[in-house]
């Protein structure tokens, strides 16, 4: 945006240095270490019911096969374009249903009571029917991927929308912003925080419904993978599998993360 | 009255003035009435309310919370309508029962919560007025905002978001984005309310200043008495809901005002009557209340 060279201070590779050596940083990576240590002893024999689980030494000697095979990479290639379906067309059939319903009442009238009644139904209860009306399973699985984004971002800014405060569109309107004025400046940025909300509350979800469509569903990708690896019963695989899910969740976070802190100059995400 | 009446928001550079007049700005409320929801729950919250704001005058409103106040300002505004009288800016009519309300740059308000645009830096958010109307460009709405916003010692912080500031600071960047905009009336909602008194008094410096430069009719509501008195020319009672104006007090203290007034007789016996005015409704209104809770 215009002005966020204004506040935005240092370039991101000193930001990047600052956080590694900051106190933020060594906490989040000594509770990450201390959960690996303590897995280990645990499945060592210092928690009996954890006998069935690899030790992370184990894991990491699977993780080292799995990445040496294309397989693996392709799994999370897989993924990872069904999330982007599925959350980009989300939030540009999402944004703007939900935009309409906040701004216009007649709009709200129409549609609210339908999508009250389609939005309780979860993503996976899509699944039987979109595998028979999609041609093709890629495209099934994309589809429920959408769902389980499309409600929460619609619900997010609808809510936004109506949590505008009054007085700024009166403020707007009294210097002269003509309804569409008033639309495109005055309403559209003050639900951005809505929208931002509503993207990382949705990435989060369509990570656990891709995973899951393709357990149900899917051929490959990460979801695939770490069923496989359980009907194989190659338990350090599994674990491979969840701990990809994991990252790849994490990762996709703060690429959002970064999108909303670029879109609200203004303010800081989370 | 303000003497001084050196019209310094015209704007500079030749760019197409709003149109006001150094003499424009007269208020004449007749007969007001506002009854909102009348086939429901039917709040009148103003009844017969009448007074007369001469041009470049500052009057101060005072009266019991929930008495109709805002209720007047939003009709003046044009964000809602009244039910019956009529009200005249410049003898022209700007709120009768059968007009829709509309609101307009020539008068703007200044909100109690603030409505400064987050998103906007400060710059942004004064010029968003002669920008979207069309009279000057972003340049000159530049020009001209840098120069009001170091008249009130903000010169540093165009850049910055609302956020970014104190209240204090962001009370004044929203007065000057009014004051851009040339209007011929300028409505104060309990601008200073919630402010911790330094905060407040060094407000009142600048709005004092700020009046006297410009000329501007001013109407502006509070609770504070004193600061009722310091600020205006005039304050008005308006008694509980349905609200209209119970008294008169016309503030003879010479301009510029200084704080040493605060403490002077004259001072003090005016605070005396509007203690007594006031509370006397504010007793009537707690009646009332109790009445509808029973
Ligand atoms: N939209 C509305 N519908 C119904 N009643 C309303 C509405 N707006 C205000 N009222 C009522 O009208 C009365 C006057 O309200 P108003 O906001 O003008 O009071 P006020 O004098 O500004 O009070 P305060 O000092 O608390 O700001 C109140 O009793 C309020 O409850
Ligand atoms: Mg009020």
């Amino acid at each position: 945006m215009a002005n966020a060279a204004a506040i935005s201070g240092p370039t991101f590779g000193v930001r990047v240095r600052k956080f590694v050596v900051s106190k933020q940083f060594t906490r989040g990576a000594l509770a990450v270490l201390g959960f690996f240590v303590l897995w280990q002893a645990g499945s060592m024999g210092l928690f009996p019911f954890m006998h069935a689980i690899p030790t992370p030494v184990t894991v990491a000697g699977s993780f080292w096969e799995f990445m040496s095979t294309g397989k693996y990479w392709q799994s999370w290639m897989d993924s990872t374009l069904r999330v982007m379906y599925g959350f980009v067309a989300a939030q540009i059939l999402g944004i703007p249903l939900g935009l309409g319903m906040g701004w216009n009442r007649n709009f709200k009238d129409f549609s609210y009571p339908l999508f009250e009644l389609m939005r309780p139904i979860p993503p996976l209860a899509w699944v039987p029917v979109s595998i028979l009306f999609w041609p093709t399973n890629e495209s099934s699985i994309a589809f429920i991927t959408f769902i389980g984004a499309f409600f929460t971002i619609v619900v997010n800014v609808l809510g936004g929308v109506s949590a505008i405060p009054r007085q700024l569109v009166d403020a707007a309107v009294s210097f002269g912003a003509s309804p569409r004025q008033v639309f495109w400046r005055i309403v559209l940025p003050a639900t951005i925080p809505s929208i931002v909300t509503g993207m990382m509350v949705g990435i989060g979800i369509t990570w656990n419904v891709v995973i899951a469509a393709e357990m149900i569903a899917g051929n490959t990708g990460l979801g695939r993978l770490t069923w496989e690896a359980y009907l194989a019963g190659h338990t350090p695989g599994i674990i491979v599998g969840m701990i990809s899910i994991g990252v790849a969740g994490y990762v996709s976070s703060m690429a959002v993360k970064m999108i909303g802190d670029w879109l609200m100059p203004w303010k800081k995400v989370f | 009255m303000n003497t001084a009446q050196t019209d310094t928001t015209a704007p500079a550079d030749g760019a197409k003035g709003p149109v006001c007049r150094a003499s424009d700005g007269a208020l004449s409320i007749r007969n007001a009435g506002k009854i909102y929801d009348p086939e429901g729950v039917h709040v009148e919250a103003l009844k017969d309310c009448s007074l007369e704001i001469e041009a470049g005058e500052f009057v101060a409103i005072v009266g019991p919370s929930g008495c109709g106040k805002s209720t007047l300002l939003n009709a003046l505004a044009g964000f809602d309508g009244i039910t019956s009288g009529e009200i005249l800016l410049d003898g022209e009519p700007l709120a009768t029962p059968e007009l829709d309300p509309r609101p307009g740059p020539d008068r703007v308000v200044v909100f109690q919560h603030g409505a400064l645009f987050p998103w906007k830096t400060v710059l942004e958010n004064v010029t968003y007025g002669p920008v979207v109307q069309g009279i000057m460009s972003q340049e000159q709405a530049n020009k001209r905002a840098q120069e009001m916003l170091s008249r009130v010692g903000l010169n540093d912080i165009e850049t910055s978001y609302p956020g970014q500031l104190s209240s204090g600071m962001q009370r004044r960047v929203e007065i000057i984005r009014a004051l851009i905009n040339n209007p011929r009336v300028l409505l104060l909602d309990e601008p200073f309310r919630a402010m911790d008194t330094v905060t407040k008094s060094a407000s009142h410096q600048y709005l004092l200043e700020l009046y006297s430069a410009t000329g501007k009719t001013i109407f502006f509501i509070t609770h504070d008495l004193e600061e009722a008195i310091f600020l205006a020319d005039k304050v008005l009672v308006m008694t509980t809901r349905p609200g209209y104006i119970k008294k008169t007090l016309q503030v003879k203290l010479p301009r510029p005002r200084q704080y040493s007034m605060l403490a002077s007789e004259e001072f003090l016996a005016m605070k005396a009557q509007l203690v007594e005015a006031v509370h006397e409704e504010a007793v009537k209104a707690f009646e009332a209340g109790e009445r509808e809770m029973a």
